[in-house]
């Protein structure tokens, strides 16, 4: 029996999360063939098994984070497994406590219910082959094979007939493939990767005095992260405007208090996140996730703070934030911005959020157009305070003006909810005095 | 290299029947009344003699361009090429250069037989050192010979006979080069790509047009020179369009396509949505006189737009 151990991703990396298990308890696999998906911060690697056998034990379940060095599962080394693998028809027994038989009594060839990369591989032992592109494209999109009619020679599966299912629309947000990931996925944040849809069409190569950036893990990721909203959700644009003269004086006033009570500063941020979360519990709507044939509404209320990094930009959660007062609010915050310039965010800490607030303003700026993040169905920005000449009872006062930009996904929600859920936002922090 | 010779009176030529005679197919027709003995030297019919004698000259600071008449008579000359020239700047840790070009006519297709017909590019792109130009079309044989003349280090300057005569195309007025190493993308397309070089690129857009009849969109890219290859042009072309063709007329054996093959193979695989195909020269000692047997030696634009044919249906 051999074990294989959490590696280590990264010189300064000392935990991994295992996002996926690619092989069940009993299933057999090949050396240096995927056995896992380990998370750390903003990367997920595929790991290749160490040895050849069966998989006889998983010790770390999937969502769950350990120290690198940990052991993660057990394979029973086989002299005859260094081939190709073969699925065993029924999974090993193993001294089972209810949380292992989850994931190992699912039996091994059924095949319905399957996750894709699975139902893959029973299509391909079936004696399908696929090309390498196609696998490639077929793992980036996360596609079932086996629903697809190929063009190619024999009805081969060409890349071009996967392309063109892909941008048909009909790929990812297929009912099933969208409610397994919403429903059964431990991070369901985590998109599908999309990296075909990254690359660029033709691009000159860099002449003379031009620079070229290697292109890192997070940019990768926040490049994937983005196509994937922009090409599967329908973005639809709305803009407030709210007069937070009275809520500018009243920090004025609590400021200093606020410091020396709570230890932080009473920046306007948490205020925000505040009005939002009261705005969301009148609006459970905008709480929500869109499921190809269902739409989730979260009872949760996680609010996603935008916090741009050196190299980057990173979304962790405050999660239960309708629970909260001001000052918890606060401190979470500054705990969760600090962690993230250090880069000690935790995959569960940038995990599971709702909806995505981003300040904007802090650089300035008065309009934005912002992008969701998957697979919530809003994103609001707070702009920049300024003052401007306003009228108020006719008469044209100097007050002090944010605007509130919201996009949201045309899918779950239409403009009337999106309007009265932004009105709420804007009322509650024209009137906020200290709960919202 | 009549305006190079003009240019910079260090370049002078040498080699068989190049004098009086101006080369058997009349490239240098005039040169030895307009530059005299000194810079038009004919030789005797000895390749070591001329490639040796130029490897010294280049040594010394001449800019010689050694003619050698067929590339099927270049073998004496092998050790001078490859076993000097190459070697001398790496021999002398970067304290020697050997600005040398060989130019030599190759390729069959005009009823040359078995010793006017060969392809040698193979026998010769194994070796670091020196860098082979295959250009195909007006403009880039003489974009590239400019290049090679004022290149440090010899170059082989592969010409194919048959485009001697057979293409014509326009030429930039006045003083301009074609950089030695990069690939030029002769058609666009998006189905598959074929590589190829020299005649052998028209040939492939000749197929191309054809096919392209049938729906299928090929894109043609042409190395114009197989050492240095243009590897990021082979990877960029083949990751578009997932499906590779290569058109070599130099037998296919370890030649320049099996290279491209590994190339892809290694950096490209998981793009790769078809095996990559070869349509190359058989494997066989020469191409004979016959019609029959020089037809079927030539890859013809019908072969290779067969080849396309079922590459696109793969």
């Amino acid at each position: 029996m051999a074990t294989v151990k959490m590696p280590q991703l990264g010189e300064t990396v000392t935990e991994g999360t295992v996002g996926r298990w690619l092989k069940k308890v009993g299933e057999a696999v090949a050396k240096y063939e995927p056995l896992l998906e380990v998370e750390t911060d903003k990367v997920a690697s595929e790991i290749p098994s160490p040895f050849a056998g069966t998989l006889a034990k998983i010790l770390v379940e999937e969502g769950t984070t350990v120290p690198v060095g940990a052991a993660v599962c057990e394979i029973n080394e086989s002299a005859s497994a260094g081939a190709t693998p073969v699925q065993q028809t029924a999974p090993l027994t193993t001294s089972g406590n209810a949380s292992q038989s989850a994931v190992s009594a699912v039996p091994a060839v059924s095949n319905v219910e399957q996750p894709a990369a699975q139902r893959l591989q029973v299509a391909v032992r079936d004696g399908i082959r696929y090309s390498p592109a196609v696998r490639k494209l077929a793992r980036e999109h996360r596609l079932d094979l086996g629903q697809l009619t190929g063009s190619g020679r024999g009805g081969r599966l060409t890349a071009k007939d996967v392309m063109q299912h892909v941008e048909s629309g009909s790929a990812r947000f297929s009912p099933a493939a969208q409610a397994a990931s919403a429903v059964t996925s431990v991070s369901p944040e985590r998109p599908a990767p999309v990296a075909a849809h990254v690359k660029p069409a033709a691009v000159a190569p860099p002449a003379e005095g031009d620079t070229a950036i290697r292109v890192t893990q997070m940019r990768k990721t926040i490049a994937e992260h983005m196509v994937l909203s922009k090409t599967t959700i329908p973005h639809a644009w709305s803009m407030v405007e709210a007069d937070l003269t009275d809520l500018v004086k009243w920090r004025e006033r609590e400021k200093d208090a606020f410091k020396a009570r709570e230890g932080v500063n009473l920046t306007y941020l948490p205020i925000v996140v505040l009005a939002v979360c009261g705005a969301l519990r009148e609006f459970p709507m905008v709480n929500a996730t869109w499921a190809g044939d269902k739409i989730i509404l979260r009872k949760q209320i996680n609010v996603g703070i935008a916090v741009d990094i050196e190299d980057g930009l990173v979304v962790p959660v405050i999660k239960d934030a309708d629970h909260m007062s001001l000052s918890g609010v606060a401190r979470k915050l500054v705990d969760l911005v600090n962690k993230a310039r250090s880069r000690k965010l935790t995959m569960e800490e940038m995990s599971d959020g709702t909806i995505t607030v981003d300040n904007t303003g802090a650089l300035g700026s008065i309009a934005s157009y912002p992008i969701i993040n998957p697979p919530q169905a809003a994103i609001i920005t707070t702009e920049a305070i300024v003052k401007r000449p306003w009228v108020v009872n006719d008469a044209i006062a100097i007050r002090s003006i944010m605007n509130l930009c919201l996009s949201l996904d045309h899918r779950v929600l239409d403009g009337s909810v999106a309007s009265r859920f932004l009105q709420s936002v804007k009322r509650r922090l024209e009137t906020f005095t200290g709960t919202a | 290299m009549h305006d190079e010779m003009k240019r910079d009176p260090r370049v002078f030529i040498m080699g068989e029947d190049v004098g009086p005679r101006g080369n058997v197919f009349l490239i240098t027709k005039g040169f030895l009344e307009e530059f005299g003995r000194d810079r038009v030297i004919d030789t005797p019919l000895a390749e070591a003699s001329i490639v040796g004698v130029a490897v010294g000259a280049a040594m010394a600071g001449m800019r010689p361009i050694a003619e050698i008449q067929f590339a099927d008579f270049i073998y004496p000359a092998y050790n001078q090429i490859v076993g000097e020239a190459a070697k001398i700047r790496y021999r002398s840790a970067g304290g020697n250069t050997c600005p040398l070009v060989i130019r030599t006519p190759y390729g069959g297709g005009v009823r040359g037989a078995l010793s006017h017909s060969v392809s040698v590019e193979a026998l010769f792109y194994h070796v670091p050192g020196l860098k082979i130009c295959v250009p195909s079309t007006p403009a880039d044989a003489q974009g590239m010979l400019v290049s090679a003349i004022r290149d440090e280090d010899p170059v082989l300057f592969l010409e194919h006979k048959r485009t001697y005569r057979l293409v014509k195309g326009e030429v930039p007025e006045g003083d301009f080069t074609v950089p030695i190493g990069k690939a030029d993308v002769a058609r666009t397309g998006k189905d598959l790509s074929v590589i190829t070089y020299g005649l052998m690129r028209h040939f492939a857009l000749e197929a191309a047009e054809k096919i392209a009849s049938e729906g299928v969109d090929a894109e043609v890219i042409d190395l114009r020179s197989v050492r240095p290859m243009d590897r990021a042009a082979i990877l960029e072309s083949v990751r578009k369009t997932r499906r590779a063709l290569i058109v070599h007329e130099d037998q296919k054996f370890g030649g320049v396509g099996a290279e491209i093959s590994a190339i892809i193979a290694e950096e490209a695989l998981f793009d790769l949505d078809a095996p990559i195909r070869r349509v190359c020269g058989p494997d066989v000692p020469a191409m004979g006189y016959a019609k029959e047997y020089e037809e079927a030696f030539m890859p013809s634009p019908e072969r290779i737009a067969g080849a396309m044919r079922e590459l696109a249906e793969f």
